[in-house]
């Protein structure tokens, strides 16, 4: 039974007036699985999320969330389900524990389990410190902490998580991304929006990149990054009258040089062995090397090899993006 | 699969009938709310406030120049009462537009609690602060020469027609609430609509001195009955039709305005 599907979404979109932040989108998660949501701004993550956590209707297409159709069976679906969203949901007057304690009364949890829950969790994210401290006092980590907490509360089998880790420290990051492991590993669905190629790359079994609404790619971040190429060695030559002969003893197909920069580029599918061979290739020929680095594909590459327009700096959303601001 | 079993321990919803939890929802929520009042000091501040500025400036600003035939702290006391739990429920459409704002709206919405419960809790609340106001308006109109002539019965009246009003002035609120675009909106709506309420009727002055318009409105409008049958019960003024009106017209309220509160936030956005 490896294979049951814990949420599943079919075509799926979703129109406002003038956008269509959902166009047709499908994808699925197996259960014990984590599905990673990749796309800039505007992309349609939050809103694909929200119609997964009934809070919005979709325009077309079907999404059901274990067995049950988000539409026709919304409290069948909101017993299953935890979501902590892109921006804080706290309850800033109240304390960390209170927030716990209401939420999981709110999912229909005893007062004993509730409170239970609620301090197991509080050691588990680090907070007894401030748990009986109103959220209002929090650093912004921590209010994410404790935001993720509570849709942990009643361990719901599916759990959707909107951006969890921006705004966080490299090291509340990399925290969080043991919790979401640690709760994949213990049989929970996860969905995990995201702009960062690295963040999908660590956490999710299945990346589904969308962009303006449509799925632009999808599979495993392996098959994603072989589609995008490998991580590229730059070099950044010496002296500008080397930099064309550089080019040919690095050799291969897909060498690339900007003169302006005096840099030679290569896919570095060998790994250290490639950048040994290059280097010494190129002291053979004495040519003078000023700097040598490695480059990973970020979002953008991605994006650019994808869809042939970057990621961040996309008008058309941005624009969109303000007019919803203005509201 | 062993897995799920563990993760779904903790929901057990059929461990109680439905509406245990509905009046669960409602609690928790209500509870919220009440902290909300206890834990800011806006609110505490406003609370004490408004209560003692209405009664002392209507008092001696405008007391000596209305003539009501009986005693103006008598007659001043039932409309400053009225206004003042109007006025209180201006913290529904504030709070509800505040929680709508931020994603904790989400964050409810996406939970298996009964969806009208929000509303309850905040409406509730809103009867919280009523009845500490009312407690301060008493004291204040004893304060400035406020005699009641009133038996237990008719102050047990009085506080029951109080709660009804209160939750009709609510519940209509709370619509209020659902539909503003922002938080200055929420602030200033609410007192769009209650000051003309409030002023328009027998608060301060006779309605039989205004001009025929006016006079009209404010004696056919449900302040009106309400503000009339309480300083009825409680100063013997006329009684009249007031009493039956004012019940009338809040439960009339109540039960267009609750049910179309919970629809229209129910569907809101989806
Ligand atoms: N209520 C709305 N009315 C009109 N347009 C909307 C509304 N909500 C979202 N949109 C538009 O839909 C598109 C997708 O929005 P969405 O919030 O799902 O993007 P996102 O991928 O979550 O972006 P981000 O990374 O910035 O959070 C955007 O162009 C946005 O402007
Ligand atoms: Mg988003």
């Amino acid at each position: 039974m490896s294979t049951e599907v814990a949420f599943e979404v079919k075509n799926v979109a979703k129109y406002y007036d003038k956008v269509k932040a959902l166009d047709g989108v499908s994808l699925q998660a197996q259960k014990g699985k984590i599905l990673g949501l990749l796309g800039p701004n505007g992309a349609g993550k939050t809103t694909l999320v929200k119609v997964l956590s009934t809070l919005l209707l979709p325009t077309k297409g079907t999404a059901m969330v274990m067995g049950h159709d988000v539409a026709t069976e919304p409290d069948k679906v909101r017993q299953q389900i935890g979501l902590t969203g892109q921006y804080a949901a706290v309850d800033e007057y109240l304390t960390g524990l209170e927030n716990l304690q209401m939420m999981g009364r709110l999912y229909r949890m005893s007062v004993k389990d509730a409170r239970q829950r609620a301090d197991e969790l509080i050691k588990q994210f680090d907070l007894e410190e401030a748990a009986k401290r109103p959220v209002k006092t929090y650093s912004g980590g921590m209010k994410r902490r404790i935001d993720l907490a509570m849709s942990l509360i009643a361990t719901p089998p599916v759990i959707f998580l909107d951006e969890p880790t921006t705004g966080l420290d490299p090291r509340s990051r990399l925290t969080m991304w043991d919790t979401v492991k640690k709760l994949a590993g213990g049989g929970t669905t996860i969905l995990l929006t995201t702009q960062y190629m690295d963040e999908a790359d660590n956490l999710a079994d299945n990346i589904v990149v969308i962009d303006r609404g449509k799925t632009i790619a999808e599979g495993t971040p392996d098959s994603l990054k072989a589609k995008v190429g490998s991580d590229r060695l730059e070099i950044v030559i010496g002296k500008k009258s080397t930099v064309e002969e550089a080019k040919k003893i690095i050799g291969g197909r897909d060498v690339q040089v900007d003169k302006d920069k005096q840099t030679v580029s290569v896919a570095s599918r060998g790994g250290v062995g490639k950048l040994k061979e290059v280097l010494s290739r190129l002291e053979r020929a004495n040519i003078e090397v000023d700097s040598i680095s490695l480059h990973r594909p970020t979002l953008d590459d991605v994006f650019m090899s994808l869809t042939g327009h970057t990621a961040t700096k996309d008008s058309s959303t941005e624009e969109a993006k303000k007019k919803k601001g203005k509201k | 699969m062993a897995d799920s079993e563990i993760l779904t321990e903790h929901i057990d919803p059929e461990a109680h009938k439905n509406i245990f939890w509905v009046v669960n929802d409602c609690w928790e929520m209500t509870r919220r709310s009440i902290r909300h009042i206890t834990r800011s000091f806006d609110q505490i501040i406003s609370l004490i406030l408004f209560p003692v500025m209405f009664m002392l400036l209507n008092r001696y600003v405008l007391g000596g120049a209305i003539h009501t035939g009986i005693n103006y702290a008598n007659y001043l006391f039932a409309g400053i009462f009225v206004q003042v739990l109007a006025f209180g429920a201006n913290y529904t459409t504030i709070n509800l537009a505040v929680d709508l704002k931020e994603g904790i709206i989400d964050r409810f919405k996406s939970l298996p609690m009964a969806s009208s419960a929000l509303l309850i809790g905040h409406i509730t609340a809103d009867l919280v602060r009523n009845l500490i106001s009312a407690f301060i308006i008493i004291a204040m109109g004893f304060l400035v020469g406020f005699r009641p002539n009133a038996s237990l019965t008719d102050w047990l009246l009085v506080a029951g027609l109080a709660v009804l009003f209160s939750l009709a002035i609510s519940w209509m609120s709370a619509i209020l609430g659902l539909f503003v675009k922002s938080l200055e909106a929420a602030q200033w709506i609410g007192f769009v609509i209650i000051f003309p309420l409030t002023f328009i009727s027998s608060a301060f002055v006779l309605t039989s001195t205004m001009p025929a318009g006016l006079r009209a409105f404010a004696e056919n409008q449900p302040v009106t009955q309400v503000i009339n049958a309480m300083r009825s019960l409680l100063v013997g003024t006329p009684m009249g039709n007031s009493g039956r009106l004012a019940v009338i017209w809040c439960v009339g309220i109540i039960a267009v305005c609750a049910p179309l509160a919970v629809w229209v936030f129910q569907r809101r956005n989806r």
